[in-house]
């Protein structure tokens, strides 16, 4: 607590205290610990209370969420009318958005960490000619923004046959730069180049010491990489916009934007809509809390120097 | 961004098959100098086509013409070199001209803001006097796994009136806000932004605190240095990386902006077709079919994203040294 190394904190204004965000160092303080828990629990509320509102919003019918408080749930509970006819609505298309979702942050994010993994091992492990301008242009890849590319790449595709397909959307998901240049860092620092040059006096192919040895070392930072990546493309929304026309193709947030287009005409779309939100949330949001510990590896290796 | 300094020294091609290195282990040489580029091979060739010729196509089709002649365009295409006079057009609209103004006011705000409440949080969270961080962090970080359209679906419904509970808090005070108003709206967007990313800023602020040495905590308390003085010349010092990577990230990111402004579009009507940079490049390419204008509106976001970053990392390094 502070107050181990300010002794007068008991009789500490507010004021000081609320700001001052210190050390474990054991014991329990007590105004300060009032006050530092009240801003916590108050910022909370904040990041807390639209997805309360959509749990309590889609288990209401379409009159009761116009006409009760939106805080408060309504008398009548039509939780599961709304859920099945999300499901069900357009012979279950919420569901093909879903398990496309699925399959574009799953595979893309799967098969973007492994090469990513395998070329940051290449640009750190191995020296041969050309190797920095390859890393200095990939590097210049992670400033460049996705939207910027999203749009000359639509033309492209077009050109090759490509657009609104499964590919249009997939194949841009495979590259991670960021994944890149975090494996290049990890792999600097944790590869052991002995390790590499016993395994070759034992007569193990190039290939064979990447999956065995690099891969195995590296997992930390590919949990990291994979997990930014899945994120990336499961909250992608502008590349499936300009890339897609088919709407047998849409991920989820393509699919409920489309759905909350028409609630000015339809005002049942408000229930579709609400419905599919927080469906499409809880897998996430599971993930994000079940996870977050993984996301502190590699991060700051990442960053700035 | 890290300390190895990318092109400088190769004027070499990437392309060239690297000589094998001479002597030594014979022909393991062979398969040595192979397997860098067959680990690179498939992470380039996708790079290359995923970035390198969208670039390098955008580039190009900024500086076409596509004239079509006959009433219907079937007398014949004809592609011919502009110059600048597509980015001329671009620049000469001042709706997109505006827009992009509008991101700059719109990132001096909310980056700011942002960057200035996940550090706060940070540091509370690692302090002693936080109960229940492990909570607190997942509370925080929820939003990030809300897609941003998603996210703005959520939010537009408590910016309506009538829908919206949030206008019964507001009138219980005597307030009557108006979210979605012209001067009020962009706010708003920046509200949702907010939300959205300031728990997986603060996550990259926490991993680089964890990262702090204990022994300079000790070495500070011998001192009897205050709590103050602990974040200000220990913690604040030692983050600063992690502050420079997310507010340069955040500076892109403002730039991008796009799925936002398009979604909260169906319910603002203060929000144009051209609202915000990306917003005016995709209205030029799928509502005017002018790809040639859009694709110069395209590279002159990224190259604003591009400068922006690089001076606000150069202002940094000389403010350091």
């Amino acid at each position: 607590m502070t107050a181990t190394v300010t002794p007068p904190s008991t009789t500490a204004s507010p004021a000081r205290t609320s700001a001052a965000g210190t050390r474990r160092s054991g014991s329990k303080g007590r105004p300060s610990t009032i006050i530092v828990t009240a801003v916590l629990v108050v910022v909370a509320l904040y990041f807390l209370i639209p997805v309360y509102w959509v749990v309590v919003a889609a288990t209401k019918s379409t009159e009761d969420l116009f006409s009760t408080n939106g805080f408060w749930f309504a008398p009548t509970v039509a939780l599961w009318d709304n859920l099945a006819q999300v499901l069900s609505y357009d012979n279950g298309i919420f569901i093909r958005w879903f398990l496309n979702s699925v399959l574009y942050a799953g595979i893309g994010a799967l098969l973007a960490t492994y090469f990513a993994a395998a070329g940051g091992y290449a640009l750190a492990k191995y020296e041969f000619r050309g190797r920095n301008l390859v890393f200095g242009t990939i590097l210049g890849g992670v400033l460049v923004p996705g939207t910027a590319t999203a749009l000359p790449l639509f033309l492209l595709f077009s050109q090759l046959g490509l657009a609104n397909t499964y590919w249009s959307v997939l194949l841009p998901s495979l590259v991670s730069p960021f994944g890149l240049f975090l494996c290049r860092i990890y792999s600097q620092a944790t590869v052991d180049t002995s390790l590499i040059e016993a395994a070759r006096l034992d007569g193990a192919g190039e290939l064979r010491i990447f999956h065995t040895i690099g891969l195995r070392v590296l997992t930390p930072a590919l949990v990291t990489v994979f997990l930014f990546q899945l994120v990336g493309i499961w909250n992608n929304y502008f590349l499936p916009l300009v890339m897609l026309s088919d709407s047998g193709l849409y991920p989820i947030t393509l699919g409920l934007n489309n759905w909350l287009s028409q609630v000015d005409r339809l005002p049942e779309f408000y229930e579709l809509t609400t419905g599919g939100v927080l469906l499409s949330i809880i897998p996430l949001s599971i993930a994000m809390v079940v996870l977050q510990r993984f996301w502190r590896g590699g991060l700051t290796e990442g960053s700035v120097k | 961004m890290t300390a190895t300094s990318p092109t400088a020294r190769t004027g070499r091609g990437p392309s060239a098959q690297p000589p094998a290195r001479p002597g030594k282990r014979g022909d393991r040489t062979g398969a040595a100098s192979r397997a860098p580029w067959l680990l690179l091979a498939p992470f380039l060739a996708l790079f290359i086509l995923t970035f390198v010729l969208p670039i390098f196509v955008a580039v190009l089709s900024s500086f076409t013409k596509v004239t079509r002649s006959g009433l219907f365009g079937e007398a014949g295409v004809k592609s011919e070199f502009a110059g600048f006079s597509n980015y001329a057009q671009a620049l000469a609209d001042g709706s997109f001209v505006a827009s992009i103004g509008r991101m700059l006011l719109f990132g001096v705000v909310q980056v700011p803001v942002m960057i200035l409440l996940c550090t706060v949080l940070a540091l509370m969270l690692e302090s002693a006097s936080a109960k229940w961080p492990g909570f607190f962090r997942a509370a925080y970080f929820l939003p990030y796994g809300v897609p941003g359209v998603i996210a703005t679906i959520l939010w537009s419904f408590l910016y309506v009136p009538g829908l919206s509970p949030l206008f019964d808090v507001a009138a219980l005070v005597g307030l009557t806000p108006d979210f979605l108003g012209a001067n009020t709206v962009l706010w708003s967007i920046a509200n949702i932004v907010t939300w959205s990313y300031t728990g997986y800023n603060m996550l990259i602020i926490v991993a680089q605190l964890k990262a702090i040495p204990g022994e300079l905590y000790e070495a500070a308390k011998v001192d009897g240095a205050s709590t103050w003085r602990v974040a200000l010349s220990i913690q604040l010092p030692l983050i600063r990386p992690a502050l420079v990577l997310t507010t340069v990230f955040s500076i892109i990111g403002t730039l991008q902006l796009f799925a936002e402004a398009q979604v909260l579009k169906t319910v603002a009507p203060a929000i144009d077709s051209q609202y915000t940079p990306n917003l005016s490049a995709y209205t030029t390419a799928f509502a005017y079919n002018d790809y040639n204008v859009a694709a110069a509106q395209a590279v002159l976001i990224a190259v604003a994203a591009f400068v922006l970053s690089f001076a606000f990392l150069k202002f940094t390094n000389r403010k350091s040294s």
